[in-house]
């Protein structure tokens, strides 16, 4: 057993860890703990851009981007918290460009930007460009630029090291316990700031654009910590995931002209979106390719649709929008565009589907993608953890495993980035200076104690299940029940199938007993942070008598705001979920009827 | 189709001597090497050691080599083989730690040592620093690395010779020193000027063929080579 004191210990190196750890660095003794190596992290496959209202080719404002923010989230986002990070948005990439992120250029030298889902010209109404882009491995570039200043500042990293346990103290934080994977050595990491970092839970889901190593770590600690998720009902299922795979196909595709085509060969969105089309809110997206194939009208009857960004079709629809360049000319792509703007994409499709997307159109499908979703925060990254928002002292969580809520029901594309980039910053700055008045507190006898009784109880058990069995059964139920579209049946019967698991769960047998990346037991620990996930969502979802962004039901329609319009707060207690709810914070904008 | 994976096997722990395990088992055209993989570790043997994260070959975690080659496991499937029989080891020159799995180590020490960050000390602007697109174009190549090290480690003078920096490392370098808003090119420069740097490279191509980012990493070491002997940058 090793032991180790850092005044703030971050957990994960993605977007949001490396942020924080460089921004408490400078004034606090700082450790990262991550299971993976840090450019690892899921934050390297975000593709098509990071929001800021620069107004580098067109007329855009923060204001513009709050408000779009605002109603991308079905008026469940809190608005303090989105004026903040629109606000902010606009020096943060700044400051990235100055940490020498390399971002495509306009032909005036300045940053480029592209037309997004839900980004919008407040005053016509039509898309306007705020992403900020390179190419379509914008999330690379941030992931990789974060890693080389850290490297720079000399920031201290426990490289594949798994946290088990948060410690808390009195009510306030003390540290962690993680596992090292090289040589299975438990290690006490003695802290005053915990920040957690962990990234999302899209593993829960059978087909996903997320990493293996998307298990929901950060929520499930905490849950078991006593302390709430929020809104966990609320996952962003991406209108276009490769079908079967998952692989995301950015939504920058459409940003450059592509457009969606059913089975009829019609470009249905405009049925559902006039104004925007295949630009509006995700949500609205998936549900109507949901609808479009439920009416049979995938291709060849399939449970798929053609996104199309062949030069014909991309300048044919571009003709019947009016779309325009910024100097007023009718907009035009040609193949070296597309391929200069989404080389990745056609690497994907080529590589995965044998398709050359400049020739034909991709077969895609809704995948599951973002969680909105998560342990609930302030807008500095303090964690609250009841209806009142009481802070957890030294406590902080950032980019997706928190909830601000800056994304309400539904999150707007490229909001996911600069979430990481802001959040991960102020949680941070506000660790440091935390750690700058409060004492280390005393540790109790044998910290390590509940997650040696969780690791054993894994080690130990002698079962016949297997893992793989129960992962598929739980993805699979998940994906059906708890998915795009939602009815009471099929989430009761989620929330008991997922129950049957937990039980079962029990029952497993791991073949690894070694300490050496035994790879084996972390992933039934992971698989043990899916079916809590699982269960909370289920249950969170269940509850809610409404339809609003991503949580869709065929059974409850509309919005409800009389009765909805507010958070849930789910804790897992006495081997089951207790649901509060707290109030949204609504100042300027009113929540109003949705169109796209 | 029924396809036939022989898999290197090392466990320190295990007390058994290296050696290979042979799996059969039922696969579609399209399956990737990592779900052939994970089948194996969910279905037959849990102990089975690799790492792996995006599946989709952008987090470089899945290096290993593929009947003898350098590949990424999630980006190499199954009707891309020309056999039904495929040797699956872990990849050269780095301290194997279990299985598939390496102490990467001494590849990230190496990639450190060339300063792959930005350095620019003039205050920066309120604004963005500008760059044309042109001069944005004289990096992009690489930009796209992933650190797997699948071309370092695909370099015989790599093998021989621990100390030399490698591909890797000479990529990552030549991102910041073609970068125009970069001040440290020199000091790089120098760095890859000394006994272990660029002069290593022999030009024998297999890191360009191994890279699955399509970088042309043989093109950027020569790139760098002509700098150090030019004194500037072209």
């Amino acid at each position: 057993m090793q032991k180790h004191q850092y005044e703030v210990v971050v957990v994960g190196a993605g977007g949001a860890g490396l942020t924080a750890a460089l921004y408490a660095s400078h004034k606090a003794s700082t450790a990262v703990i991550s299971k993976l190596y840090p450019t690892r992290s899921h934050t390297g496959a975000a593709q098509g851009g990071i929001g800021a209202a620069l107004g580098n080719t067109e007329e855009d404002h923060p204001e513009w981007h709050a408000f779009d923010t605002v109603k991308g989230s079905d008026y469940l986002g809190d608005q303090e918290a989105i004026d903040f990070m629109a606000d902010e948005a606009v020096d943060a990439v700044y400051e990235l460009e100055h940490m020498g992120l390399p971002f495509s250029r306009n032909p005036d030298g300045t940053i480029a930007q592209r037309p997004f889902g839900g980004h919008t010209n407040n005053e016509t109404g039509k898309p306007v460009r705020r992403a900020c882009y390179a190419a379509d491995r914008t999330g690379h570039m941030i992931l990789q630029t974060l890693f080389q200043q850290s490297i720079k500042n000399k920031v201290r990293f426990f490289d594949e090291f798994y946290v088990l346990d948060l410690l808390i103290v009195d009510g306030k934080t003390a540290g962690v316990i993680a596992l090292e994977l090289a040589t299975g050595e438990m290690h006490i990491f003695h802290s005053k700031t915990v920040i957690i970092a962990t990234g999302g839970h899209g593993r829960v889901w059978e087909i996903t654009s997320n990493a293996y190593s998307y298990t929901g770590d950060g929520v499930a600690l905490t849950l078991r910590r006593g302390i709430p998720a929020e809104d966990m009902e609320f996952f962003q299922f991406h209108p276009t995931g490769i079908y079967r795979m998952g692989i995301l196909i950015t939504e920058g595709v459409r940003g450059e002209g592509g457009v969606l085509i059913n089975g009829e060969g019609e470009r249905f969105m405009e049925r559902y979106a006039p104004t925007v089309k295949d630009l509006a809110s995700r949500d609205v997206i998936s549900r109507a390719m949901y609808l479009e194939m439920k009416d049979g009208r995938g291709i060849d009857g399939k449970r798929y649709l053609h996104m199309d960004v062949t030069p014909e079709v991309v300048n044919h629809y571009a003709d019947v929008d009016g779309r325009k360049n910024p100097d007023g000319s009718p907009y035009r792509v040609t193949a070296s565009d597309i391929l200069n703007k989404l080389p990745d994409i056609i690497d994907f499709c080529e590589t995965y589907i044998g398709i050359n997307p400049i020739s034909d159109p991709m077969p895609v499908q809704p995948t599951a993608h973002y969680a909105m979703g998560g342990i609930p925060t302030n807008k500095f990254g303090e964690v609250v953890v009841d209806e009142k928002n009481t802070i957890l002292p030294g406590l902080y969580a950032a980019g997706e495993v928190a909830c601000v809520s800056v994304h309400g029901a539904n999150r707007l594309g490229t909001n996911a980035l600069l979430d990481l980039i802001i959040f991960g910053k102020y949680s941070g700055l506000k660790a440091a200076e935390y750690s700058a008045s409060e004492p280390y507190l005393d540790l109790p006898k044998e910290p390590e104690a509940f997650a040696m009784q969780q690791l054993d109880s894994i080690r130990q058990s002698k079962g016949n299940e297997r893992m793989i069995d129960i992962a598929a059964e739980m993805k699979q139920v998940m994906f059906d029940h708890v998915g795009v579209f939602r009815v009471e049946e099929g989430m009761q019967q989620a929330v008991d199938k997922v129950r049957e698991l937990k039980e079962r769960f029990k029952e497993i047998t791991i073949d690894d007993k070694g300490l050496k990346f035994n790879n084996n037991l972390i992933e039934a620990w992971e698989l043990s942070n899916l079916i809590d996930i699982a269960e909370v969502t289920a249950v969170s979802a269940l509850a809610r008598t409404e339809s609003r962004g991503a949580h869709s039901r065929d059974d409850y329609s509309e919005r409800d705001d009389k009765n909805w319009l507010k958070h849930t707060l789910a804790w897992m207690e006495n081997g089951g979920v207790r649901l509060g709810y707290k109030p949204v914070q609504i100042t300027k904008y009113k929540p109003k009827a949705r169109a796209y | 189709m029924q396809v036939t994976l022989k898999i290197f096997r090392y466990n320190p722990e295990d007390g058994r001597k290296k050696h290979y395990d042979t799996f059969t088992l039922d696969a579609d055209p399209t399956d990737r090497i990592l779900d052939l993989l994970e089948q194996i570790k969910g279905s037959e043997d849990g102990t089975l050691g690799f790492r792996r994260a995006c599946a989709h070959g952008v987090c470089g975690s899945d290096a290993i080599r593929i009947n003898g080659v350098n590949r990424l496991a999630c980006k190499v499937l199954v009707q891309d083989l020309k056999s039904r029989k495929v040797t699956i080891e872990p990849i050269l020159g780095l301290p194997i730690e279990k299985d598939l799995i390496i102490n990467m180590e001494p590849f990230f020490d190496h990639y450190r040592s060339v300063m792959p960050y930005f350095v620019n000390d003039d205050p920066p602007p309120s604004k963005e620093r500008l760059q044309s697109p042109e001069d944005r174009e004289r990096f992009d190549d690489t930009t796209k690395c992933i650190l797997c090290a699948a071309c370092s480690t695909s370099c015989p003078s790599y093998w021989v010779n621990e100390e030399y920096v490698g591909p890797a490392a000479i990529v990552n370098a030549h991102r910041f020193i073609f970068d125009n808003r970069d001040q440290a090119a020199s000091e790089r420069l120098e760095i890859l000027n000394e006994q272990f740097g660029v002069y290593r490279c022999h030009t024998i191509f297999n890191c360009t063929d191994a890279c699955p980012r399509d970088i042309q990493v043989t093109q950027a070491i020569g790139e760098v080579k002509k700098a150090i002997v030019n004194g500037r940058l072209d």
